[in-house]
Formats: structure tokens, C-alpha cells, sequence
């Protein structure tokens, strides 16, 4: 089981020939925000990201796509350093926040300056406002006129304020499920990160619930930096700036959006986002 | 010949579910049978006094066991004070730090610990406290009754916290909370009913023991001051009336085993309601 795993991507991969040139980092006007350099992953022996080297430019919407196990949650994670809560993983490269490294931060400054919303809503088993309140008072943030006022900002930008402004003192458990993934947006922006980091956020949602995400995070990315992971290529068309598609631990590509859905550079990509990918 | 097949079938079924309805209805009315004798008997001596007076001289008939009641309540609470941290910070460890083969010997080891017979971890706590202080105490009981809630207690926190899913961790470390403050702060209080709950069917457990407490509370037919005199207890108490040979002091051992036995309940149901009253069963 665990011998025969380190090979799989290099044989499936062979008749693909991996990219000769680096995939290019997009070019935009603005500055970058994260930029990667040759990032290796590795869950124990298995090795799950092969050389990955991009960058995410400030204020812009950045979506990761690819098929399941490809790694593009693998590296999501990688940029708030949570993978380092498993056991046994290990990453390799250089990935730099504003120019700072990132992997030899203090891992508690890496996650506060980089927030993460997960695939299922996860509240915490508190209050509305509690679960909203808890990043700003977990980083010594405890003034009631301060904390209550960024719960309200960070509700606003979340475009939850006006549903639950009423009760916000109820546990969270008692909100729908699409209301939940959006407090757990509030409760990622009440720390101001830098960049939102987002996995399949949408996945678990109906449609009018992922419509809300959507129209949030694009109103929110004047104020943070967004990657966001999705299975939905409709929802990287609509939402993102960039788009990198992400293959057998591989990036094989990653360019304007328009770009890589109408005129992808590499054929791999085109088979994927045409339906070809077998 | 498929008939019969089918006869012999019928009639076994038939047995196997009158004796499995029999031993059910056995196993629950020995319960009933048991707080029906305790009253059938103390009865008598259930009064006010017995729960308000002292016990009598010997050779006097009436008084109570007031002494004991707040004894016992005296060195439960001081078990709960012993082996309710230790245990709990001990399953906190299993459940959130320790390693996998390391966590098994662990568990293992917790597990032997669980099986050591309350009468040897009686001695241990005579060994450990009274001999050092020189005299039978309350803290002396407490530590034989903590060190008997401590492989409970390590076992109901590890899977009690164990059951919060991981998500919420990562959403809170997520935030920059460290591993710690997402434990006391988030895993923790998602746990806290269940916990709770645990913790006091741990503790309903040892309110009956009385071998630890025959060589370290050892028992005072008076008030015992402060942590560390003699103190009764109502298992060492029963013990000590049931082997005397005045027929008062029977009715009262009856009385006391009553009291006892409804104390244990109340504290097992209570239990069970702020287990169904928690926020996990909420979200089920």
C-alpha cells in the first residue's frame, strides 16, 4: 500500500511530459502578495506537490482547480502552514509573505495574517457572536467596545449582519448551513487577514446559498487577498482573476482566468476544462 | 418435514425470547428488590434524626448519622480534588498530544490500574498518607478514593475529546490560536457535558467503596474538624453496624445503605439529564 503510492504520480504522469518552463506568474499591475518558489510536499514517504512555484497578487481573486487528490487543497494549506498539524508531513521551498518568510514565521502570525475557510462549516459550539469574537480575543484583542465593533464590520462584509444582528448571543448552531459558512467568513475576517485562503467553501451549499458566498468574496477582496479552491470551474470562471489548474501534485498552468478557460496555454488544461479530462 | 423444521424453529425462538424477557425483567427488578429491602428494613430509623444527629453511645438506642452523611460528602469531595485534575490533564495528554504507540501503552496502563483491587489501593494510600501523618484522616481516604477515579477519569476525557471533530480545531487554529488555547477554549467547552457527566458517574462509582476507607478515613462516632482527623463515612459506618450485634444499629446500617443507594442514583441520573441537555446532542 504505502511503496507503490511515491511512483503513482511519476508513471501517470509520463506521457503528459511536465512543463519544461516554470509556469510564468501572472502578470498583473498589482504587487504579489504570496509568492512560491519550488514547493515540495510530502506526506510521509508519499510525495503530494511536485516544484510548485507561483505567484498571488494583492486584492485579486486567485482559484485553484484540478481533479480530486491533484493537491491544490495540499498546497492551500501549505500556505497557512496547517498541515503542519498532521503528523509526519514534511515541505520543501521557499514561500514568501510580503517578501518575509513564511515557513520560518512564528506559525500563531502566519495564521492570523493568513485566515482559512474550510469545506464544512465548522462554528465553533459558542455564540454567533462568541465564534466571531474568538480570533481577535485569542489574539489578546479583549476590549468589549473593540471586539464588538469588528464582529459587526466583519458580519457586514460577510453579508450576515442584517439575518443575525438580532441574535447574535444564540449558538451559531442554530444558523442554516449556508449561514454558517458565512460566519465562519466573518469569523475569518475579523482578524483582518491579509489573504483568505478558501476550500471548496461552497461544496456542501445550494445554489442561492453558494451565489451569496460568491457575491462576498467579491465584494471583500478590496480588503484581503483571496485564493479560493473549487471543483466548480463555473465558479472559478465567475469569480476569479487567476486560475492555476493543478494536476497529480503538479501546477501545470496558471494565467488570467479568461486565458486559461478560453485559450488554455498547456493541453492538459484545455482537456480538463473542456470535460475531456479521462 | 418442512413443517417440523419450521415447528422446532417456532418453539425455539419462542424460548430463547421468554428467557432473554425473564433475565431482562430479573436484571431490572433487582434494582427495585434491593431499594425496596434497604427501606423495608431502615425504615424505621429513616427519620429526621437520622440525618440531623449524631450516632448514640453504645448500648443507647436512636441518634443518627449525620456525621457520616457530611463524612462522606467530605471525602468524596476531596477524591474529586485528587483525582478528577490529575486524571483529567492526564486524558487531555492522550487525547490531544501523545503519540499513537505511546498513547496505547498509556491507555494500557490506565487500564491495569482500573483492575488494581480497591483493598490494595487502600494500603497504598495508608503507606502513602497515614503513615507519614501518624493518624487516620479524611485526606487520607480522599487520596485512596482519587487514586480510584483517576483511570475513569483519564478514559472518559480522552474519548470525550476525541469525539470533537477535528474541524473545529483547525477553525481555531486557523485564527492563531496555539494548540493549547484551542483545547481550553474550543475542544474543551464543545466537550464540557459529556465531561461533566463522566466525571460524576466516576464519582458515583466510588461513593460506595469501603475497603480503601477501613485503614484510611477509618471512621468517628463524632464531628471530624478540618481534613485531617478521623471521619465517618456511610460505607464504613454500614459496615460497623451491620457486624454489631445490637438490632438498633441493623435498622440503621438498612437506613444508611438506603441513603447511600439514593444518593449514588441521584448523582447517576443527574448525570445522564446534563449529558442529553448537551450541546453534542443538540447538533445530533
Amino acid at each position: 500500500m504505502a511503496t507503490p503510492q511515491p511512483q503513482q504520480p511519476q508513471t501517470v504522469n509520463e506521457p503528459l511530459t511536465a512543463p519544461e518552463t516554470k509556469p510564468a506568474p501572472p502578470k498583473t499591475g498589482s504587487q504579489c502578495k504570496l509568492t512560491a518558489r519550488d514547493i515540495n510536499f510530502f506526506y510521509g514517504q508519499f510525495q503530494a506537490l511536485y516544484g510548485i512555484s507561483l505567484d498571488i497578487p494583492a486584492n485579486k481573486v486567485t482559484a485553484f482547480i484540478g481533479p480530486s487528490g491533484c493537491g491544490k487543497s495540499t498546497f492551500l494549506r501549505t500556505m497557512n502552514r496547517m498541515n503542519e498539524t498532521l503528523r509526519n508531513t514534511r515541505v520543501e521551498g521557499d514561500l514568501k509573505l510580503d517578501g518575509q518568510d513564511l515557513l520560518g514565521m512564528d506559525v500563531t502570525d502566519v495564521r492570523r495574517r493568513v485566515g482559512m475557510v474550510f469545506q464544512k462549516s465548522n462554528p465553533f459550539p459558542k455564540t454567533i457572536f462568541d465564534n466571531v469574537a474568538y480570533g481577535l480575543r485569542v489574539n489578546g484583542i479583549k476590549k468589549s467596545s473593540v471586539v464588538a465593533e469588528a464582529v459587526e464590520r466583519s458580519l457586514s462584509h460577510a453579508a450576515l449582519w442584517t439575518e443575525v444582528k438580532d441574535k447574535l448571543h444564540k449558538p451559531a448552531s442554530a444558523l442554516s448551513g449556508g449561514q454558517q459558512q458565512r460566519l465562519c467568513i466573518a469569523r475569518a475576517l475579523a482578524v483582518e487577514p491579509e489573504v483568505l485562503l478558501l476550500d471548496e467553501p461552497c461544496s456542501a451549499l445550494d445554489p442561492i446559498a453558494t451565489l451569496k458566498i460568491e457575491e462576498l468574496l467579491f465584494q471583500i477582496k478590496d480588503i484581503t487577498t483571496i485564493v479560493i479552491v473549487t471543483h466548480n470551474m463555473q465558479q472559478a470562471a465567475r469569480l476569479a482573476d487567476f486560475t492555476g489548474f493543478f494536476l497529480l501534485g503538479k501546477l501545470i498552468e496558471i494565467d488570467d482566468t479568461k486565458k486559461i478557460f478560453q485559450n488554455p496555454g498547456k493541453k492538459e488544461t484545455e482537456d480538463y476544462v473542456t470535460g475531456r479530462f479521462g | 418435514m418442512m413443517m417440523e423444521i419450521s415447528a422446532t424453529r417456532r418453539i425455539v425462538n419462542g424460548f430463547m425470547l421468554t428467557l432473554s424477557g425473564v433475565c431482562t425483567v430479573l436484571v431490572v427488578s433487582v434494582l427495585f428488590f434491593i431499594l425496596g429491602y434497604l427501606l423495608l428494613h431502615g425504615a424505621s430509623s429513616l427519620n429526621w434524626d437520622f440525618f440531623t444527629k449524631l450516632p448514640k453511645p453504645s448500648g443507647e438506642t436512636g441518634g443518627g448519622m449525620a456525621n457520616a452523611i457530611v463524612g462522606s460528602g467530605k471525602v468524596l469531595l476531596m477524591a474529586t480534588v485528587i483525582g478528577v485534575p490529575i486524571g483529567f490533564m492526564a486524558g487531555v495528554y492522550l487525547a490531544e498530544y501523545s503519540g499513537k504507540t505511546f498513547a496505547f501503552a498509556i491507555r494500557y496502563v490506565v487500564d491495569l490500574l482500573n483492575g488494581v483491587p480497591s483493598i490494595v489501593i487502600g494500603i497504598v494510600a495508608y503507606a502513602l498518607v497515614v503513615r507519614p501523618m501518624r493518624h487516620f484522616s479524611a485526606l487520607a481516604g480522599g487520596t485512596a478514593l482519587g487514586i480510584m477515579m483517576i483511570p475513569i477519569a483519564v478514559r472518559t476525557t480522552e474519548e470525550f475529546l476525541r469525539a470533537v471533530p477535528t474541524n473545529i480545531r483547525e477553525g481555531a487554529m486557523a485564527l492563531g490560536a496555539t494548540k493549547a488555547t484551542t483545547i481550553f477554549t474550543v475542544v474543551i467547552p464543545a466537550a464540557i457535558s459529556g465531561l461533566t457527566s463522566g466525571m460524576m458517574l466516576n464519582l458515583a462509582r466510588v461513593a460506595g467503596e469501603t475497603a480503601p476507607l477501613l485503614f484510611t478515613a477509618l471512621g468517628n462516632q463524632f464531628w471530624s474538624s478540618g481534613w485531617l482527623a478521623p471521619i465517618a463515612t456511610l460505607p464504613v459506618m454500614i459496615y460497623n453496624y451491620a457486624t454489631a450485634p445490637e438490632d438498633d444499629l441493623h435498622q440503621q446500617a438498612w437506613a444508611a445503605g438506603f441513603v447511600l443507594l439514593t444518593l449514588v442514583l441521584i448523582i447517576n441520573v443527574t448525570a445522564r439529564l446534563i449529558i442529553a441537555s448537551g450541546p453534542a446532542a443538540q447538533r445530533r
